[in-house]
């Protein structure tokens, strides 16, 4: 099942459309990376998704039914600019918006219990939001957005102001909601995260999605057939209508580094076969594209540029 | 509706909680008593044994008879004058009264003789009181029998007072319904003011702590503003309930400490008096002034100005209030916020001018009338005209427009809220404005 689908989903503004025929699809207890440029439009469609503004036209559907303020109690948003109450007590604040978010007061007192027993921030219950640190107000306002166990959360740069132990804390928790059935939606542009987490992906660019699908599916696609060479010995040369040498330096006294390109639908096998003549190879790997070269690449090329 | 009230609620709760809030609460109504408590005691001091006074009569004609009332204990004596003085400098009474012998149609040198400088009041009294036995002994020397005299003077002083009490009454209502509508008017004035820049500051906190993302993923920004709103607006009217409450205690509180009744009480006891007493009508003319003005505030029309005023004390609120929400949805500082409260406040401030300049001195001129129908300035307007008993289709007029109004610039509001607490660091200008205003959701 799909944890959501939006299909042709379109804003425009006075002076500028932010969204342009959108259609994504979110697997169920996927992490799904919503990546693009700042400005792309990520932010608009996570208010369309979260109800905070309307589309224009296209159609958003949650677990196969269509958005309706129901969903208010289904989702978990934990937006970019993070902020609370600054003069209201930790538990005050807590138990407040897991009201507004449809939770009974004793259903929430009872939930916030384990959360702030796992995060160690019982303590803080009485602690106005404004004596607390950056980070420490971070982890109020994850538990916040977790407290009413949505089934779809959304991430909006969630990593941003952790220091990386407590990076380290959320990702957990991120993984171990996925693994009671939560589909998370990040959005982000910090690639090492999408590359540690997500397993699905699209890109959004100039209000447009330009790519979408697992991300093992996207980096297939955007491989070169280029491969990275270790060797000895420098002095020897391929067919150049089969081959092509990118780079090769020197890696110390007589070792080599190569990147060669297959140009041809020859097999990594016929390029390894073609080395072993004239070289003696030490290590041979493919070169998969990162998920920073795939979004920089598509950015770049991008003709509505 | 749900969602509003946990808003509703929340935003009552911080505010009530705070130590400001409940500083001023308590501290305002004390300030009330303590003036009053001042002023009973200079009063006092004034009119020491306020209760009775008593005076020694010293009548050498032989022809004066006073009969002790609430107010004066006489007490004949008899001797020399310089006798007199002296006993009566070592007693504790309040004045002594000499009369001499004197001749009827021309009465001359009765001195009241006293310690300290009596009140022109008691003087105003004994004076009458003098004069009124003057008057009946004239009467008993022309040969009027005594009890046609009786009769006679009854249905007289029954007559006199009657008119004269329409006569002053016109006269001395004017004035307490004056400082009525003042006061009613400067307290919405002052509500609104004080109030609307409560939300305005409320709403700049949540967009400058970026909470508003979070919350409007919870709830319509339509019912965050309205929580808002209604929250602070029950702040308000809590806080303005509990002064009544602590002023009018506290007050009596002070006033039966320093032995002097509530207004009304005694002016009640006072036409009671005049009533039980035709004797007494006369020298209690003299009071007639004051007791006329008790009088009409114990006739001023509680309720309906109660309700009315609660009215629009509160439609006056939403109505500025929802604009207020708007400016500080729309600015990211308060500074920024200037340039548009200033535009809300002028019609308030006109109003509040013209309470003054129209309303009060001249309820029902073409001014005042369209000062209190616009409903800008109708909540200060039409409350300084309550007491004056403008026509009720006015009222009625007035009241429709401003629930109108209100719903007007809730409206207005709610479309500027929704897009610009979403919005951070934009220059915003008129135009701005009204480009959100007229934004698709």
């Amino acid at each position: 099942m799909e944890a959501l689908t939006a299909k042709n989903v379109t804003k425009r503004y006075t002076q500028h459309t932010a969204l342009d025929d959108v259609s994504i699809s979110i697997p169920e207890k996927s992490i799904y990376g919503l990546l693009g440029p700042n400005g792309a439009g990520k932010t608009t469609l996570i208010r369309i998704i979260n109800q905070i503004i309307d589309s224009d036209s296209g159609e958003i559907s949650i677990f196969n039914e269509k958005l309706n303020p129901k969903h208010i109690g289904t989702i978990g948003y934990l937006p970019e600019e993070r902020g609370l109450y600054k003069k209201l007590k930790v538990g005050e604040q807590l138990l407040y918006l897991a009201q507004l978010k449809g939770m009974t007061k004793a259903e929430a007192l009872e939930k916030l219990k384990v959360w702030l027993t796992k995060f160690e921030i019982k303590d803080w219950w009485n602690k106005k939001v404004e004596d607390l640190s950056k980070g420490m107000a971070q982890k109020v306002q994850f538990v916040s957005t977790v407290l009413h166990e949505p089934k779809l959360i959304i991430l909006d740069e969630p990593f941003s102001g952790f220091d990386p132990i407590n990076a380290q804390l959320i990702t957990n928790e991120i993984l171990e909601l996925r693994e009671k059935g939560s589909t998370i939606i990040f959005s982000t542009h910090r690639m090492e995260t999408v590359e540690a987490l997500c397993d699905h992906i699209a890109l959004i660019n100039k209000s447009k999605k330009i790519l979408e699908g697992p991300k093992k599916q996207v980096k297939d696609a955007y491989k070169t057939n280029t491969f990275l060479v270790e060797h000895i010995g420098n002095n020897f040369t391929l067919p150049a209508d089969k081959y092509d040498l990118l780079e090769q330096y020197k890696i110390e006294d007589n070792y080599h580094h190569s990147t060669i390109r297959i140009r041809g639908a020859d097999s990594p096998n016929q390029l390894i076969r073609d080395l072993v003549d004239v070289t003696e190879v030490h290590n041979f790997v493919e070169k998969i594209p990162t998920m920073s070269e795939i979004f920089i690449t598509l950015v770049k090329e991008d003709p509505s540029l | 509706m749900n969602k509003i009230w946990l808003i509703m609620q929340r935003e009552f709760l911080n505010r009530v909680q705070k130590k400001s809030f409940l500083i001023a609460t308590i501290l305002v109504p004390l300030i009330f008593p303590a003036v009053i408590g001042v002023m009973a005691f200079i009063l006092m001091k004034q009119e020491k044994s306020a209760s009775i006074s008593v005076v020694e009569v010293l009548d050498e004609s032989g022809k004066m008879s006073f009969e002790n009332s609430s107010r004066f204990e006489f007490v004949t004596i008899q001797g020399t004058l310089e006798h007199a003085k002296t006993t009566y400098t070592e007693s504790s009474h309040f004045a002594l009264l000499y009369i001499p012998d004197f001749d009827l149609s021309k009465p001359e040198g009765m001195t009241l003789y006293s310690k300290e400088n009596p009140s022109i009041r008691k003087i105003d009294e004994l004076e009458s009181l003098v004069e009124k036995r003057i008057h009946d002994l004239k009467l008993e020397q022309f040969n009027i029998d005594k009890e046609t005299l009786k009769s006679l003077k009854t249905s007289v002083n029954l007559k006199s007072v009657n008119l004269s009490a329409t006569g002053e009454e016109k006269a001395s209502n004017s004035t307490i319904f004056y400082i009525l509508g003042f006061a009613l008017g400067v307290l919405i004035y002052m509500f609104v003011l004080i109030y609307g820049m409560q939300i305005m500051l409320g709403v700049i906190e949540e967009k400058t702590s970026k909470i508003v993302e979070v919350i409007v993923s919870s709830v319509k920004p339509f019912q965050l503003m309205m929580g808002k709103i209604l929250g602070i607006a029950s702040v308000g009217l809590l806080q303005f309930s509990i002064w009544a409450l602590l002023i009018g205690v506290l007050s009596t509180a002070a006033m039966s400490l320093f032995g002097l009744n509530m207004p009304q009480q005694q002016a009640m006891e006072q036409v009671m008096q005049q009533m039980d007493d035709p004797e007494m009508a006369e020298a209690a003319k003299s009071n007639e002034k004051i007791m006329n003005i008790m009088q009409s505030i114990s006739d001023i029309p509680y309720t309906y100005i109660v309700f009315n005023f609660a009215f629009y004390f509160l439609g006056g609120y939403l109505l500025y209030g929802a604009l207020f929400a708007a400016v500080g949805s729309a600015v990211d500082s308060q500074q920024e916020a200037q340039q548009f409260t200033f535009p809300i406040t002028m019609p308030l401030i006109i109003a509040y001018f013209g309470l003054f300049m129209f309303i009060l001195n001249e309820p029902d001129s073409t001014a005042s009338f369209w000062f209190s129908i616009i409903p800008f300035t109708s909540p200060v307007a039409m409350v300084g005209r309550l007491g004056y008993n403008p026509p009720l289709w006015q009222l009625i007029l007035s009241q429709v427009l401003l629930i109108g109004g209100f719903v007007f610039t809730t409206w207005i509001a709610g479309r500027i809220y929704r897009v610009g607490i979403l919005m951070h660091g934009t220059k915003v200008n008129y135009k701005v404005l009204a480009k959100w205003f007229m934004m698709k959701n």
